[in-house]
């Protein structure tokens, strides 16, 4: 199988690009990060469908070469779904930027609290004292926190 | 009878533009939802008969014979999937229309519901029927976008903060999987899974493993497989509980059973086996730890349907006909039963205003039918012995002890193990929140929840709110099916591991949509 190198190099700066956008916080680059993603993987299956410049594929035409339809069907499938994919998406980080007003990812607060936890399980009990308190703090925290909210509505 | 493959996509879709033409009105529109997924279920039940009498149903779409159009295949495996996620499909339906009927709230706007829900039936049902791997594709982008819709519906602030990175993360699975589609239509020139059954011997061993890997990645990711599993805790349950539980039941399963796809038809070959066993290990063991420390029970939930991913990575990574026919039974007891517990957890919500176990209490007194709905599908879950939960994993357990090597056997222990650690979180779940008095709550002290780890995002605190009797009748009927699968086990299993067989001997499939044509 043959193959343009133009058409390989191009894929792989789409794909560094894609990824390297991907990996970024804020939402908005994300979506662009997805979006070359999406057309290098397209770029991939045009590739793999043999070196261009054969006739379109014809009807009782057997002796010339044609060129393979099935990756350009594949391809135009990916493309919609890609679209309305991406269409969502903004609409979900649009959606994100208008309760939290911030267009990056949050912390995970999961990790956030098994990083800040570390030394709890082990040292609390030697302490002794300062195990009960901080218990005491959160059961009295949880409480008034809905009252608060309540009387800001 | 082939006419009825395509019925199992055509159906939902029908039914979805219909749902969403009737969005005015509703009563029509529950209707509609109804009435179609009960015809799938008919359809699935008079599948599984007719194929398991007759051998594999092949659908050539719009008329193109095999290797060009597209096909649709149902055998053993496909029918009892269709099948059996239908039945749940339904009884999460009545639920979430029980749990509209009571609270017609505007965090669930039905009108956009039921469409969404019927897409991802259609979904499902391709990925199950798909014959090809393009259309495999396609069928797990139609479940996907509209899993995204469900999950941030109502469009609150957390449900988007989650759907943001469960949206990510499918995407990326999902490109992952197209690129893997094009590498294979490079190698093999076709995207027919008989096809390339045929034709990957010919191809370089490296090549087989790279290609091999690829879909593994793509399908574990969605299947929720250790080191890609951190997604799922996290978005699912910050969902409605009825989306949540149709999630939980049927999504990770369509990547397992795409694995399962991947590892008996597309690449027999064994190279991959002892990494998937290994990825089984760890699945089992880190699931089930993250799953004890967690006091929000569908957080728990949630951790341990990740761990049991691993019981059937197991079975498929044995890579014997029994370990595949018991990981076929397993995937639909946990499909069933899985959906059941967030139901019930659904159930514990409404009575107990809370899913943390550090809050709730009395529960048993307040509610004895919720306390039965829950434990039954506990038990089972841990694996406690008459229910279908101790049946599938004791042909895992034999099918790993049949192959005998150290490291099928490391696994086999494991899986006891995890098995047991299964029980202490819903034990303590039954102790905490069913047998513990009201009154003692506020005071309690205990290394039962000593160290467990809330929900970091907010306890959501709802009003307590009265059950309807859909919602209970669902919850009813879903356990009265787990409690079926067990009563028929012995049926049923022999039909899983015909299923299994069918999948060993690849030939049958690929004649029944290659062969016997001019």
């Amino acid at each position: 199988m043959t193959a343009s190198l133009a058409l390989v190099a191009v894929m792989a700066v789409l794909y560094a690009c894609g990824v390297y956008l991907l990996l970024e916080k804020s939402m908005t680059r994300v979506i662009l990060g997805f979006l070359l993603l999406g057309n290098a993987t397209n770029l991939l299956l045009l590739i793999v469908s043999g070196p261009a410049g054969s006739a379109p594929i014809v009807d009782g035409k057997e002796s010339e070469p044609y060129s393979d339809p099935v990756p350009q069907a594949l391809i135009l499938t990916a493309i919609v779904i890609t679209f309305a994919v991406s269409a969502f998406l903004m609409a979900l980080v649009y959606r994100s930027w208008r309760l939290a007003h911030q267009d990056e990812v949050q912390l995970d607060a999961e990790d956030v609290a098994v990083g800040t936890r570390e030394t709890q399980p082990t040292e609390a009990p030697d302490r002794g004292e300062p195990d009960t308190p901080p218990s005491n703090d959160q059961e009295e925290a949880g409480d008034p926190v809905p009252a608060d909210e309540g009387s800001a509505r | 009878m082939n006419l009825l493959v395509p019925l199992v996509v055509l159906l939902p879709l029908i039914g979805a533009a219909a749902a969403l033409l009737t969005g005015r009105r509703p009563r029509l529109q529950r209707a509609v939802t109804v009435a179609t997924l009960s015809a799938v279920l008919a359809i699935g039940v008079v599948l599984v008969v007719v194929v398991d009498a007759s051998g594999p149903l092949v659908m050539d779409v719009g008329g193109w014979p095999a290797p060009f159009g597209i096909v649709l295949v149902v055998d053993r495996l496909a029918a009892l999937m269709v099948s059996v996620s239908a039945a749940v499909l339904l009884a999460v339906l009545v639920f979430a229309i029980g749990q509209g009927l009571a609270d017609n709230d505007a965090e669930t706007p039905v009108s956009i519901y039921h469409p969404s829900y019927l897409v991802l039936a259609a979904g499902v049902m391709n990925a199950f029927v798909a014959g090809d791997l393009f259309n495999l594709y396609v069928g797990f982008e139609i479940l996907l976008v509209a899993s995204y819709v469900l999950l941030t519906l109502g469009g609150t602030e957390a449900r988007i903060r989650a759907g943001t990175t469960y949206v990510v993360v499918s995407l990326l699975s999902s490109l992952l999987f197209l690129a893997a589609i094009a590498l294979i239509y490079g190698a093999t020139g076709t995207v027919n899974i008989a096809q390339i059954s045929e034709r990957v011997a010919d191809l370089p061993p490296e090549l087989q493993t790279l290609l091999h890997a690829f879909l593994l990645i793509a399908f574990g990711i969605k299947a929720a497989v250790f080191p890609l599993s951190f997604w799922l805790p996290d978005s699912y349950p910050t969902a409605p509980a009825p989306v949540t539980a149709v999630f939980a039941g049927l999504l990770t399963k369509v990547g397992i059973y795409a694995i399962i796809r991947t590892e008996t038809i597309l690449f027999p070959t064994p190279e991959l086996n002892e990494t998937l066993l290994v990825i089984a290990l760890l699945t089992l063991v880190v699931g089930i730890l993250g799953a004890i420390a967690q006091a929000d029970i569908k957080r728990m939930l949630s951790f341990t349907l990740v761990s049991h991913i691993g019981y059937m990575v197991l079975g498929v990574g044995l890579g014997t006909a029994a370990g595949v026919a018991a990981a076929v039974f397993y995937t639909m007891h946990h499909i069933v039963v899985q959906t059941t517990l967030f139901l019930a957890a659904g159930l514990v919500e409404r009575v107990g205003g809370t899913t943390s176990v550090s809050r709730l209490g009395g529960l048993l007194s307040a509610s004895p039918l919720v306390g039965a709905l829950f434990l039954i599908p506990a038990l089972n879950l841990g694996g406690i012995p008459p229910f279908s939960g101790f049946i599938g994993k004791l042909g895992l357990l034999e099918a790993a002890a049949e192959v005998g090597t150290p490291l099928a056997l490391v696994l086999l222990a494991a899986a006891v193990a995890v098995s047991l650690l299964t029980l202490y979180p819903l034990a303590r779940t039954w102790n905490l929140a069913f047998w513990r008095p009201q009154q003692e709550v506020q005071e309690y002290t205990s290394a039962l929840t000593a160290e467990l780890q809330d929900n970091p995002y907010g306890d959501t605190t709802v009003a307590t709110r009265s059950l309807s009797r859909l919602m209970v009748g669902a919850t009813i009927g879903m356990v009265t099916l787990s409690v079926a699968l067990t009563v028929l086990a012995g049926p049923l299993y022999a039909l899983a591991e015909r299923a299994g067989s069918d999948l060993q001997g690849t030939s049958r499939y690929i004649s029944s949509v290659l062969g016997d044509r001019p």
